[in-house]
């Protein structure tokens, strides 16, 4: 509207079709609204009537259906319905879920605001800021028609006599419709944001989706978590259960088998076999240690930390058990800080303290060392953190050159259940 | 189910008698109370759950019948396992091997052995791991002392340590002196002792 060209542009006349479609559906929507809820409330006595104001509260769905295509005349962003899919089909489904919209409510208060107040704005902008004008720019026109040359009246209440007095009334008017069609701009730009913050989708479902989100990747890593323990009880209960068998009979057949070469290459495949083994071993730990679903996080941790070469000091005291989601998370972080200990810190000694406390688990890894780790540098932290995030939790790192550093997490959780054996072990 | 049938195959095979092979924790408990058997061997994850069934029927065993000897295989060097398991009865009479121990025929055999007679025998993979956790009882041991009382846990004798260690018979002996008084358990049954070292170490 700035710009020079708008007076030339279409939008004034844009504007003009958006506020006077305004007036026009106003209207009509004004006079359904009435005749709904005059019949309505006189038939709700007798009942019939009780759907009829059903539909009087569904009659936002129609009208904003409308205004957000109206919208487009002076609004380029198209907007978008704010409206849910029904969860199934039918009349019924879909009558529940736009009956718990809230959006639904929303363009019911916007019908009744169009109605009773917009319409009469938009007809009132109309004609002030067009209307008016252009009556006024035809003044010699009227006065030379209807006037007989002689005389005509200014918007129906000035009275103009002369010729020059007619033509500077029509110089105004086409100045005031110059101004006109701003004030037009500006109403109908008004208009359209009110209508765009009432009824489009806007920053407020965001949230919505927002929680929608969220959940799709708490799905996510469950569905991750879950294929883990599938893929580690089929290793266990498939190829561990075969090797050792084949172990088993690779012994037996030592014991009958005669010194010579055909003992040698046996006692070979033996090792070989027993090796396989212990790899495996490892390798199924590493996917979902057995000890965290048996007897959780506690026993977990500090068996975690028996493996770790730095001697690593334990004090976790827990109420119970967690979420699996949880107890992963924190399991997969203690492994990796005590991994990066292992590896990169130098330290002489570490340890784990935490605790469970005002609705939070809280993990604290610290060492020696020589410090300097950094999260954001593609190490394994990096895919931890989403982990944690995930769960709504936080992890945060204090590494400064020299050491010591601390690795801190914490998770938004309720203890549940504690099992007789974990009580036992701790 | 395959374990299993190469588990029977192999104590037959070594003149055991299996009087029962089972599929369940129920069905083991019910096989124990028909045949009394010498010693039970099992695993310690098994249906219905495949969580740790066999291990809790084990100690329930324990329980009704502390000194009934147990071996239980398991397929994780786990502490919180052993615990469990070392926890029940008094001690004496229990075994927690790797499964993978079960391949090494003449090893599994004698720990076999070891734990009916009423010994302790732990999976050197457990002894291991534990060796790392140097916490306030056993860091008063030596060096050698610790060791000696791995081997210990491996359910090995004085003169099988002796013989591991290239060392005489009688250093052994000072050595395990030196654990008991260290580990603060005066003298009484000689067997018992060892037994309750082990655990000591092991819940250290």
């Amino acid at each position: 509207m700035s710009r020079p060209g708008f007076l030339l542009s279409a939008w004034p006349w844009r504007s003009v079709g958006y506020l006077l479609t305004g007036a026009v559906s106003g209207v009509l929507v004004l006079v359904g609204l009435v005749m709904l809820a005059v019949v309505g409330g006189a038939l709700a006595v007798v009942l019939v009537g009780i759907p009829l104001l059903v539909v009087l509260a569904l009659t936002g769905l129609p009208v904003a259906w409308v205004e957000r295509r109206r919208l487009a005349l002076v609004d380029l962003d198209p907007a978008s319905d704010p409206h849910r899919t029904p969860a199934a089909e039918g009349l019924w489904p879909w009558l529940t879920t736009r009956l718990r919209e809230q959006v639904t409510w929303r363009e019911l208060a916007y019908t009744v605001l169009f109605s009773a107040l917009l319409w009469p704005l938009d007809a009132l902008v109309f004609t002030v800021a067009l209307l008016f004008p252009v009556s006024m720019a035809a003044t010699p026109l009227l006065m030379a028609t209807i006037g007989g040359g002689r005389e005509t009246k200014v918007l129906k209440h000035w009275t103009v006599t002369t010729w020059p007095t007619a033509f500077g009334v029509a110089v105004l008017g086409l100045l005031l419709l110059a101004l006109g069609a701003y004030v037009l701009g500006a109403a109908a730009g008004a208009r359209a944001e009110l209508t765009r913050l009432l009824i489009a989708d806007r920053d407020g479902d965001l949230g919505s989706r927002v929680v929608e989100l969220s959940r799709s990747r708490v799905r996510l890593v469950d569905a991750f978590e879950a294929e883990r323990r599938r893929i580690e009880r089929d290793l266990h209960d498939g190829a561990q259960q075969r090797l050792v068998a084949l172990t088993m009979t690779l012994g037996l057949a030592r014991l009958d088998a005669p010194p010579g070469p055909l003992a040698d290459q046996l006692a070979k495949a033996h090792d070989e076999a027993g090796g396989a083994l212990a790899e495996l071993r490892e390798l199924i730990h590493g996917i979902h240690p057995k000890v965290l679903a048996d007897y959780g996080l506690e026993a977990a941790v500090a068996d975690a930390a028996d493996r770790s070469v730095v001697p690593v000091d334990v004090e976790l005291p827990l109420p119970g058990r967690f979420e699996q989601a949880v107890e992963a998370a924190a399991y997969f972080v203690v492994c990796e800080a005590l991994a990066n200990i292992d590896k990169h810190s130098g330290a002489s000694r570490a340890e784990v303290r935490g605790g469970h406390a005002g609705g939070r688990l809280v993990l604290e890894m610290r060492d020696d060392g020589c410090g300097g780790a950094d999260a954001s540098a593609g190490s394994g932290l990096t895919g931890l953190a989403d982990r944690v995030s995930v769960l709504n939790g936080r992890l945060s790192l204090s590494s400064p050159p020299g050491g010591p550093t601390l690795l801190r997490v914490e998770f938004p959780c309720e203890a549940t259940e504690l099992r007789a054996a974990a009580a036992r072990f701790a | 189910m395959l374990l299993r049938e190469g588990l029977v195959g192999l104590l037959a095979r070594c003149g055991h008698e299996v009087v029962a092979a089972v599929g369940d924790a129920q069905e083991l408990i019910a096989a124990v109370e028909e045949h009394g058997p010498d010693i039970v061997v099992t695993d310690v994850r098994m249906p219905p759950g495949f969580q740790d069934e066999g291990l809790h029927a084990a100690v329930q065993l324990r329980e009704s019948r502390p000194r009934l000897p147990v071996l239980v295989l398991s397929q994780y060097v786990q502490r919180a396992y052993a615990s469990e398991l070392l926890d029940s009865g008094d001690g004496t009479g229990i075994g927690y091997l790797l499964k993978d121990r079960v391949g090494q025929v003449e090893e599994f055999v004698d720990a076999l052995a070891e734990v009916a007679k009423g010994g302790m025998v732990v999976d050197p993979e457990v002894v291991r791991q534990l060796l790392r956790r140097r916490r306030d009882p056993l860091e008063r041991l030596t060096p050698r002392e610790r060791e000696v009382l791995a081997l210990i846990a491996e359910g090995k004798s004085n003169g099988a340590i002796a013989r591991q260690l290239v060392v005489s018979e009688a250093a052994v002996g000072k050595h395990i002196g030196g654990i008991l008084t260290k580990l603060d358990l005066p003298p009484a049954d000689e067997t018992h002792r060892r037994v309750l070292a082990v655990l000591a170490y092991l819940r250290a």
